[in-house]
């Protein structure tokens, strides 16, 4: 027997047990998103894949479909929160696209590209967080880190290094590295690792690679995310 | 006299008379003078009132980073410190010959950039002093009194700065902070379709960049005895100058002459240009004034950009621009011309000559070619070296063991002509103004001088790719009149006009 929920006022199938996320994925229908990636558990943590149910609005990635659910993905009331959590992302990081390397590659920004983000909204905190360049390949700009945890579960659930972690409470969690300094270069990070090649910012970028690829040319340059997703957003990173 | 102008005895008994903002200059920047009960002028100094962070705020950051982040100094020429920073990082790699694809391809980017940022300067920013004469009413002394007067002359300079911006849209990606050039080389080359894009406009190019330079001889010759004094001041002059002498923007070795013309310095490796120049810090400006370390603070100081590269270079290499600097030589009479408003007509011809130069560079095979980029030893140190439009730029980065800038140093083109500046400004003050009840035209005066140099104090930001947008059109009680949305999937639509929110 076929289950069926409604995207939009289209019908669509699904298998119990997934999420709205997943179910949408396989329909071919985009949802944004920035934490989620469907070879780790679902983290619900970014919240830009917010979608109307009924009269709330929940985490697609978490959320699991039930049989005749309506789900809106499209109104302005699910856009402008999308907006709204993009913009504080934005504000608690330096998030300074024209100098990125990642523009044009990068997922944030193309993310919010997609729900029509014109401009930063809130008042940047400038957070003063050092670039460790330690490691012979990889840096991590932590001012771009916006805590997915994608780097924590690939070198966790894939790796099986457990080189990440987030550490702290609220404003004051940050990106922690397994190592005796906390240094990248300390730890046992690797070029090959899963994890090096994950971030849907500019946190985690190869050394000496930047800018590589021509304006025009970039991933999202040419397509909406809703278009190409995220699945080719590394793919410059390996020689 | 002009020295003296520079800080009065007892300014407190003095009246005060400020020029700010200065207008048709890149970015801000006031002037004061001072004044005694008589007028006459005790104290005149440029002021540039703006803060730049930027060696401060780079500390850290990946060195292949600095061209890209660099460049958003200014957005008038970006590609200046594109490229220098690029040269720098060049060396910070350990590449010390590029491909001769990567080094065409940007030298083919400066030339445009220096095309159309010269083309900016004269007719948008310069002209309407030079054709309606410094007195003209303000109201009609500026770029739309010269559209309506000499449609022909304002087209003319639209289409050439356009032509010198396609020409960076093609080798930088976008008109306006581009990332063409990487770490040893380039990201990209110049395809075939894109040379031929170029190649179909370039003859008309040259041809109106004759007329320029025709048009500004008429007119600094037809007043020579004026243009000739105002503002000139003795200054020694600096630049970049190829290994036989001649006219060279992208690279070389540096060239010191003095006001007579005799060469102190020739083909000096910049690499060693902290031993050549010294700044001095003047609590009055947030700009310092560097001078030759030879000659000290006093006499050292110089002046670069055109003026000063079209006394420096022994000859041109494209035929139409050499010709023209041996008649602009001729006009010196066997001394460099110092006058400020000559600046203008060093800059056409140059202008002439980016238009000639990027002809020939298009039929170069060597552009369409595939390698870009080379790698080398890592260095802790990387000193970048261009004539940008405005003159000479310099880019300096220190970087640890991680890659990361641990020091910068920039002395940006505005910045090396301080001094001749202020010297300039205090000869049209001594000379012009002095004892004389100043009014709008005389303090324009002040401003001629200043924008014969061009200086360049600006940025400003751009975006590409599926990034929305929202424009609105509104009249003068700011009632929205026009809109136009463009879409992340990249559709443009047009709401409803006249919809008042």
């Amino acid at each position: 027997m076929s289950h069926s929920f409604t995207l939009d006022g289209r019908e669509l199938p699904f298998v119990p047990g997934q999420t709205i996320m997943a179910a949408a994925q396989a329909a071919g229908v985009y949802i944004p998103h920035l934490c989620h990636n469907p070879d780790y558990a679902p983290h619900g943590s970014c919240r830009v894949c917010l979608v109307g149910v009924g009269r709330r609005q929940v985490s697609a990635c978490t959320t699991p479909v039930t049989e005749g659910m309506e789900v809106d993905n499209n109104s302005e009331a699910v856009q402008d929160n999308r907006r709204a959590v993009l913009q504080m992302l934005f504000a608690e990081g330096n998030h300074i696209c024209p100098v990125c390397e990642r523009s044009g590659n990068c997922q944030l920004q193309a993310v919010a590209y997609y729900t029509g983000m014109l401009a930063p909204h809130y008042p940047p905190f400038f957070p003063r967080r050092p670039v460790d360049a330690s490691h012979p390949d990889f840096i991590i700009d932590f001012g771009r880190c916006i805590l997915c945890e994608l780097c924590v579960r690939a070198s966790r659930d894939h790796d099986g290094k457990r080189v990440f972690a987030i550490s702290g409470r609220g404003l004051a969690s940050h990106l922690v590295i397994d190592s005796e300094s906390g240094l990248l270069g300390d730890s046992c990070f690797a070029v090959t690792d899963r994890a090096a090649h994950v971030c849907p910012t500019g946190a985690i970028l190869p050394k000496h690679k930047g800018f590589e690829r021509p304006i025009g040319e970039r991933l999202y340059d040419r397509e909406p995310i809703s278009t190409v997703g995220d699945l080719r957003a590394h793919e410059d990173e390996v020689d | 006299m002009i020295t003296s102008l520079e800080t009065a005895r007892h300014p407190e008994t003095l009246k005060r008379v400020c020029i700010e903002p200065l207008t048709r200059v890149e970015g801000h920047g006031k002037v004061t003078l001072l004044l005694d009960e008589d007028n006459h002028i005790r104290q005149a100094r440029l002021h540039v009132v703006e803060f730049r962070g930027f060696e401060k705020f780079i500390q850290g950051r990946p060195y292949w980073e600095l061209p890209v982040l660099v460049q958003r100094l200014c957005g008038i020429c970006p590609v200046s410190h594109h490229l220098a920073a690029a040269k720098a990082c060049d060396q910070l790699i350990g590449v010390d010959q590029l491909t001769p694809t990567a080094e065409k391809v940007r030298r083919l980017m400066h030339l445009g950039q220096t095309l159309q940022s010269h083309a900016l300067h004269f007719f948008h920013l310069a002209s309407p002093d030079l054709l309606f004469g410094f007195d003209d009413p303000v109201a009609h002394r500026n770029i739309v009194g010269v559209i309506q007067d000499h449609p022909q002359i304002a087209t003319q300079g639209v289409l050439l700065r356009k032509f010198g911006q396609e020409v960076i849209r093609i080798t930088a990606g976008k008109r306006v902070h581009g990332t063409g050039a990487l770490p040893g080389g380039v990201n990209k080359h110049v395809s075939l379709a894109e040379r031929d894009e170029l190649q179909k406009d370039i003859d008309q190019v040259v041809d109106w960049a004759e007329g320029a330079v025709q048009l500004i001889k008429r007119i600094f010759l037809a007043n020579s005895d004026f243009h000739y004094r105002f503002g000139a001041v003795d200054a020694n002059t600096l630049g970049l100058i190829a290994p036989d002498g001649s006219h060279e923007l992208y690279h070389g070795g540096l060239r010191v002459r003095g006001p007579d013309g005799k060469t102190l310095l020739d083909h000096q490796d910049y690499q060693d240009y902290e031993r050549v120049i010294h700044e001095e810090i003047k609590d009055w400006s947030y700009m310092k004034f560097p001078f030759l370390t030879q000659l000290g603070p006093e006499l050292g100081w110089y002046r670069v950009g055109p003026l000063a590269r079209v006394n420096n270079c022994d000859s041109f290499h494209t035929p139409l621009a050499e010709q023209e600097r041996q008649d602009f030589a001729a006009a010196g009479e066997g001394r460099p011309l110092q006058a400020a408003l000559a600046t203008h007509w060093a800059r056409l011809i140059e202008l002439l000559h980016c238009a000639e130069a990027i002809r020939e560079l298009l039929l170069d095979s060597d552009l369409q070619g595939t390698e870009l980029r080379l790698k080398g030893e890592m260095r802790e140190k990387g000193i970048g070296v261009i004539e940008a439009p405005r003159g000479t730029l310099f880019h300096h980065y220190e970087i640890n063991g991680d890659g990361l800038v641990t020091r910068a140093n920039l002395i940006v083109s505005t910045t090396n002509n301080n001094q001749a500046m202020n010297t300039a400004i205090r000869q049209v003050a001594g000379e012009f103004l002095d004892g004389r009840e100043l009014t709008e035209p005389l303090l324009n005066q002040i401003e001629v001088a200043i924008r014969a140099y061009d200086p360049c104090l600006s940025c400003a930001t751009h975006a590409m790719g599926r990034m929305p947008l929202d424009l609105e059109l509104c009249d003068a009680e700011g009632k929205r009149i026009d809109r136009l949305c463009r879409h992340p999937d990249g559709t443009v639509e047009r709401p409803s006009a006249t919809t008042a929110d």
